[in-house]
């Protein structure tokens, strides 16, 4: 026997409902316009890269999140994904790239190596990214099979719904990107 | 670990090996220090001022036709008192496929070597690895800069003095571990 399932494409928030009319705040308005939209930048330096290629891929299938467009250019990027080993070299890089990228951003850092260098302890690896950027998510795992980046990226989503508006312009915020050197 | 003559080498290596040497030795005399079979390989050390003439020799002479530099890398031996350094070349003659290895030793302190970029370009890249990870300095390089390491490093890291954890780290202190 087959039970109805309500089957709803987003859970709406709370506010006032009337006929032919809703009213919430704005915050959670955009909030639900970014976090259905993420454009994400794929920084993919090892084999994290590839778990997320099969997340891309029509099994798992990450546009199901409103995230089919993948931007490899900074500029319009939301999302910066960095998945594999980042050397020390590689390092000003990576955060040239997150310094292009308009807010508001977020930065996911999938695997080991991304968070902490992983099993590369080693005088040429950086020894987690969030020495020279802020990261928002960390996804645990060598490498996280498909299913633990889509549980990332819906992290992701919530912080980008709950995100108050002003919050990029807030002092607290203004500290936590001086203690990185930037802006 | 080194045996005069490899017993497992076959005779055509053992062949290759006396050609070689005994072109060397009518040639370059005493640059020859000694050869051996490293298993399969025939490895000749040969005095650290005759390298480029030797390789030089090796390359163009009709006979051998080395043409192919297939690699080369810098090693360091930090027991191996007053020759602490090696630099080892490893050669091919694509003609004939016969693959020989030529390894020169030097000490700590007179690490300068002739560059090999007049006989072979490739060897452009491979002597700024040598350079990055071991300091071997490269007369008359094109262009001596780190190749693979970030350029403001300031040590040769694959020198075999260095502790195996960077003193300065704090991402492994106790306090992270509920110790």
């Amino acid at each position: 026997m087959i039970t109805s399932v309500d089957i709803r494409s987003e859970h709406q928030p709370a506010g006032l409902e009337g006929q032919g009319f809703f009213a919430t705040n704005l915050d959670k308005v955009v909030g639900l316009a970014r976090a259905n939209s993420l454009w994400p930048l794929p920084f993919a330096t090892s084999c994290c890269g590839i778990e997320f290629m099969a997340t891309m891929a029509s099994h798992y299938d990450l546009s199901r999140f409103g995230m089919e467009r993948l931007s490899f250019s900074p500029r319009q990027a939301d999302l910066l994904m960095v998945m594999g080993t980042i050397s020390k070299k590689m390092g000003p890089i990576l955060r040239q790239v997150y310094e292009q990228m308009a807010e508001p951003k977020w930065v996911l850092s999938m695997g080991a190596c991304a968070s902490s260098g992983g099993i590369f302890d080693t005088y040429s690896v950086l020894q987690g990214i969030d020495r020279i950027i802020p990261v928002d998510v960390y996804i645990p795992g060598c490498p996280p099979r498909p299913e633990q980046v889509l549980d990332g990226i819906l992290k992701i989503q919530e912080l980008a719904k709950s995100e108050g508006r002003n919050r990029r312009e807030s002092p607290e915020y203004k500290a936590m990107l001086a203690k990185y050197g930037l802006e | 670990m080194h045996h005069e003559l490899e017993p497992s080498a076959s005779t055509s290596i053992i062949e290759l090996h006396d050609h070689v040497k005994e072109t060397l030795v009518s040639k370059f005399g005493t640059s020859l220090i000694r050869s051996q079979i490293d298993y399969d390989f025939p490895v000749f050390i040969i005095e650290k001022n005759a390298v480029h003439d030797i390789l030089s020799f090796l390359k163009n002479d009709e006979g051998m036709k080395y043409d192919f530099l297939t690699t080369m890398c810098g090693i360091h031996y930090p027991e191996n008192k007053g020759e602490e350094f090696a630099l080892m070349y490893q050669l091919h003659n694509m003609q004939k496929n016969h693959r020989i290895r030529i390894k020169t030793f030097m000490s700590t302190a007179d690490i300068n070597m002739p560059t090999i970029t007049d006989i072979w370009l490739t060897a452009n890249w491979m002597e700024r690895e040598a350079f990055d990870f071991y300091g071997f300095k490269f007369s008359g390089h094109p262009d001596l800069r780190r190749i693979l390491n970030m350029d403001e490093m300031n040590y040769h890291p694959m020198r075999k003095e260095y502790a195996l954890e960077d003193a300065g780290r704090d991402d492994k202190a106790d306090k992270y571990f509920g110790r």
